[in-house]
């Protein structure tokens, strides 16, 4: 697997991408510098999380506009893998790979902490390492995690099963304390129609190493390495 | 010199308005052997202010113990302190600061307080790894104490979060004293190669001197004068002279100078915090000991008709002054260039040892460096002292008029619920505190841990004052503060390596306010001595007074330790039902100075807590050493509220993994003393029980006092026939106060 970290200027969660896929998954990882179009031949692309161009305008409302964007936008419409973390998914929502928006959150504050999510689907390049209904930590740290979406959209994303995460109890139980921002349905993560995007305000990558409180985060990355790997085997065969 | 200017004419009037004394003005036509004029006057008055030449407070700050086997970089050398920590890396960190700005504008003070921090890191070379704070606020029932609450912590957040450095530890103290003058301190810890750290330095005459970061505008002039004067109404006039952030723009500064120093491009390099382009070019070639010159006109402006007195003394944030290597003018402008920052040659290093500023080639001011600087010409006092009249009977504590047949339960739950001691998840939780992936121990424990990357290794960092024993007794209430960052420390499984401090006064014009600064040094360096922790650097911020008061003195003690193998990391909460729990050090008779006193009792009075530092020492190291083991289990320094607060937040402060206890404390003492008396030099630790003989015997080795006091399990904390009150119970008002405190609406 080769992954390439996009690093907008402002981007401040590049680095954290990169070390979990290179020291802790020991795979190939590269910077991609916003100003360059060359996507160096990379399997999953990640908008990582931060605050590009310091989100003065709207989060994540400039860096669509950022010369490597094209590469990424063509590079998933033909079918390559795309995760978006956080300032990633609001850029998602912008360049409308994803459909929706990510508001300021309902209670008006950052908020950073730990959250439970409950994995819905397992059949994605995402999530294909948990098992199903898992209740899985992750830490948030966002201002803008109100992910909003109505009518029929929103009927659409749901009746597709295109949730892959929503905010949940210990439990698994989908409550309004346990949402941290106010989404819709609870939603933390979904994925487009062709389901090779995602978008998630929670951060998987700071979760993949026991001395940081969780690993769940781990099998995000370990879902698309499998996933990568069944899609080669396939070609060859 | 150039009269083209047409500058104000140079009055005693002009020079009254610019805080300077006549003696120091003499002092400045001596120097100059001539009269300065208006742009001159302005240099000298910002080099000169308390800010910027700690004039008030150097001479008692030198009695600090500041040397070390593994310091790299003193007190006073650099912009941070820097300690070795092996594998070829030092540990760079400070702390600083910005009470003035945050006290008119909350929001934009604390935010440039966390930016004008972090350069000081990284313009050391190091990445900065961590952010902490201390903030002090007067009561939350002001609706103007909520604004500037609310506004110091979405300011620190928005800076923090946006730069991406997490946001791992810190305190929050309530206490009228505050109330017009908040107090907000900001550290930052950062990691660098020994071999890669850079000096504030100009030299070698014709090296090139560029400014790089954002452009210089009118915000910010005079705010190292408007910091060295007490808060008052015409404060709010000054308003302009709060500085605007742009966390953003710092990020960007910020790899972009790591990589300019990673290729080995630099002399030096300074960043730009209280009097700009002024100080950083005073001090940087007053260093070098030679000379600067600067071509104003060069100077990147923000907006047309900026006079050099303005561009000289504008506090504009992220930015800083390079002393270039010659020959690398041109690279040095592509790496900039790449992060979208200007960088601009703006003069040179000469060797006449003065700073001379030219506007078109016409000079218009010529000073000798170092007669600006501090160490150097700037002024040096030493202040009359007097004990205030308060101390002596706020001392006295008549124990037969707190009654004891009270409901200890709710006495507990009032504690629990005070804003000094309640949980501060409303603070923290708008701070990223996991970005970088580097924090093993976040906020609301005893310190905060970060890995480093690539060793077994780790940093515990915490920042501590009680500035209520300050206040009844400055010299004790500084070396409690000094032992408790270190006991914060070893708790997390760290030793101690060195400390920040950032010291907090009123107007040190004022006798009293004299007497416990000079109190407070007495202390820390008692205590700092003692414990091996030298004082790396730090900050001095007098003036905190509003119209009615003066602050606490509040010596806040920011210290970094060191955590030999990340398997030592402890935390402070219970782990397991059935581990015995283990009282170390004694419990006495002492109710004075505590927070029992002040919450139910709304009395700031009796003796502080006296701290034997031999003692101390010896606790410090068995417990480290007992860690170190592996016998320890978790780890937790009792003090704002006693005993019994210590005990439950060991049960309650992982609010998903609450555990009980059940304790029995045999010792005979009132129980007010037992529940809630300060005692120093205590802790509560929990270990598997087939362990516990042998840990008690580290500490009696020692001759330190340990016992077991009770198990772990069940969901109740029981002490004695005292207190039996629900997990449960105790979590809602610990959990809760903070944010119904914040939350209502006036």
């Amino acid at each position: 697997m080769k992954v390439g970290v996009v690093t907008f200027p402002g981007s401040n969660c590049d680095y954290d991408s990169y070390a979990l896929v290179r020291h802790v998954m020991r795979e190939n990882v590269e910077f991609l510098w916003h100003k360059s179009t060359d996507l160096q031949s990379c399997d999953l692309i990640i908008l990582p999380g931060g605050f590009s161009y310091g989100d003065y305008l709207r989060s994540g409302a400039i860096a669509r506009f950022s010369p490597i964007m094209e590469s990424v936008i063509k590079f998933a419409n033909s079918g390559g893998l795309l995760l978006g973390i956080c300032n990633g998914f609001q850029m998602l929502t912008e360049c409308g790979l994803l459909p929706g928006a990510l508001i300021r959150n309902d209670s008006i504050r950052f908020r950073s902490h730990n959250v439970y999510l409950k994995v819905e689907e397992t059949s994605s390049a995402f999530t294909n390492a948990y098992a199903s209904e898992t209740v899985i930590k992750l830490p948030i740290a966002h201002g803008d995690g109100n992910y909003y979406i109505i009518g029929e959209e929103l009927r659409q994303l749901e009746d597709d099963g295109r949730v892959l995460f929503r905010y949940c109890d210990r439990e698994g139980n989908l409550t309004k304390e346990s949402n941290p921002n106010g989404s819709v349905n609870n939603i933390a993560g979904i994925v487009n129609m062709e389901r090779n995007v995602l978008g998630m305000m929670p951060h998987p990558e700071r979760a993949g190493e026991k001395i940081l409180g969780s690993v769940d985060g781990l099998k995000v990355f370990e879902s698309v390495k499998a996933a990568l790997s069944t899609l080669t085997t396939a070609g060859k065969a | 010199m150039a009269d083209s200017l047409n500058q104000p004419k140079v009055t005693p009037e002009i020079v009254k308005q610019h805080g300077l004394s006549e003696e120091e003005y003499d002092k400045i036509k001596e120097i100059l052997g001539r009269e300065p004029n208006f742009t001159e006057l302005g240099i000298f008055s910002v080099m000169w202010s308390e800010h910027c030449s700690y004039k008030n407070s150097i001479a008692l700050i030198k009695t600090l113990p500041r040397d070390g086997e593994a310091i790299l970089a003193k007190a006073g050398e650099e912009n941070a302190g820097a300690v070795d920590i092996g594998n070829g890396q030092a540990v760079v960190f400070k702390i600083e600061s910005h009470n003035h700005p945050s006290a008119v504008e909350p929001y934009q003070g604390a935010a440039t307080g966390v930016g004008g921090i972090l350069r000081d890191i990284f313009t050391m070379g190091a990445r900065p790894i961590a952010a902490l704070n201390s903030l002090r606020f007067g009561q939350l029932d002001n609706p103007r104490v909520r604004y500037l609450v609310d506004g110091v912590v979405r300011g620190i957040g928005d800076y923090g979060n946006s730069f991406g450095v997490p946001t791992v530890a810190g305190e929050v103290y309530f206490d009228e004293s505050y109330t017009g003058n908040p107090l907000v301190n900001a550290m930052a810890v950062g990691i660098v190669k020994t071999d890669k750290i850079v000096s504030a330095v100009a030299k070698e005459t014709g090296s090139p001197i560029m400014i790089v970061g954002s452009k210089t505008g009118r915000d910010g002039i005079h705010g190292a004068t408007f910091a060295s004067v007490e808060i008052s109404q015409e404060s709010e006039e000054r308003r302009s002279s709060v500085q605007i952030g742009d966390p953003f723009t710092e990020k960007l500064l910020l790899e972009a100078t790591l990589e300019i120093i990673d290729q080995d491009l630099i002399v030096g390099i300074q960043d730009m915090g209280a009097a700009g382009i002024t100080c950083s070019s005073s001090e940087m070639s007053a260093k070098g000991e030679c000379g600067i010159e600067i071509d104003i006109e060069k100077v990147p402006v923000r907006e047309d008709g900026m006079t050099p007195y303005e561009i000289l003394l504008s506090e504009s944030q992220e930015r800083m002054l390079v002393c270039v290597k010659k020959g690398c003018e041109e690279k040095v402008s592509e790496i900039f260039k790449k992060w979208d920052l200007e960088a601009v040659i703006i003069g040179q290093v000469t060797d006449d040892k003065l700073m001379t500023i030219k506007l078109d080639g016409q000079i218009v001011s010529q000073i000798p460096s170092n007669d600006l600087v501090l160490g150097g010409g700037a002024p040096v006092y030493t202040r009359e002292i007097k004990k205030p009249d308060y101390i002596d009977s706020a001392e006295k504590l008549n124990y037969d008029d707190y009654k004891l047949n009270i409901d200890w339960n709710s006495a507990l739950l009032k504690l629990l619920s005070s804003p000094n001691i309640c949980h501060k998840g409303w603070v923290f939780d708008q701070y990223d505190s996991t970005v970088r992936t580097n924090t093993a121990v976040g906020p609301g424990s005893d310190a905060a841990v970060m890995r480093i990357r690539k060793t077994r290794k780790a940093l515990a960092m915490t920042t501590d004052c009680n500035a209520r024993y300050c206040y009844l007794n400055p010299r004790m209430g500084a070396i409690s503060a000094v032992c408790e960052s270190a006991r914060n420390i070893v708790c997390s499984g760290g030793k101690p390596l060195a400390v920040t401090n950032c010291l907090n006064f009123g107007n040190p014009y004022k006798p009293d306010i004299y007497y416990g600064f000079s109190e407070v040094i007495a202390g820390m360096a008692e205590a700092c001595l003692a414990l091996d922790t030298p004082v790396t650097g730090g900050n001095v911020s007098f003036y905190n007074e509003d119209p009615q008061r003066a602050v606490f003195p509040t010596p806040v003690i920011g210290m970094v330790g060191l955590v030999e193998d990340i398997s030592h990391i402890t935390t402070q909460t219970f782990k397991d039902d059935g581990d015995a729990i283990l009282l170390v050090g004694e419990n006495k008779n002492e109710l004075g100075a505590s927070e029992y006193l002040h919450t139910l009792f709304n009395q700031t009075k009796g003796k502080v807590p006296a701290l034997d530092l031999d003692c101390e020492k010896k606790l410090q190291s068995a417990l480290l050493a007992a860690i170190q083991k592996g016998l320890v289990k978790s780890a937790h320094d009792c003090s704002e509220g006693g005993l019994a607060v210590a005990i439950a937040e060991c049960c309650i402060s992982e609010r998903e993994n609450m555990v009980g206890a059940s304790i029995k404390i045999s010792d005979e003492i009132r129980s007010d003393c037992l529940l809630f008396g300060e005692t120093q030099s205590r802790l509560i630790l929990s270990c598997d029980s087939k362990n516990e003989n042998e840990l008690i015997a580290y500490f009696t080795k020692q001759g330190i006092s340990c016992k077991n006091i009770g198990t772990t399990g069940g969901n109740k904390l029981t002490i004695n026939g005292l207190v039996s009150v629900d997990l449960e119970k105790m979590a809602e008002a610990f959990y809760n106060a903070l944010p119904e405190l914040m939350e209502k609406v006036a």
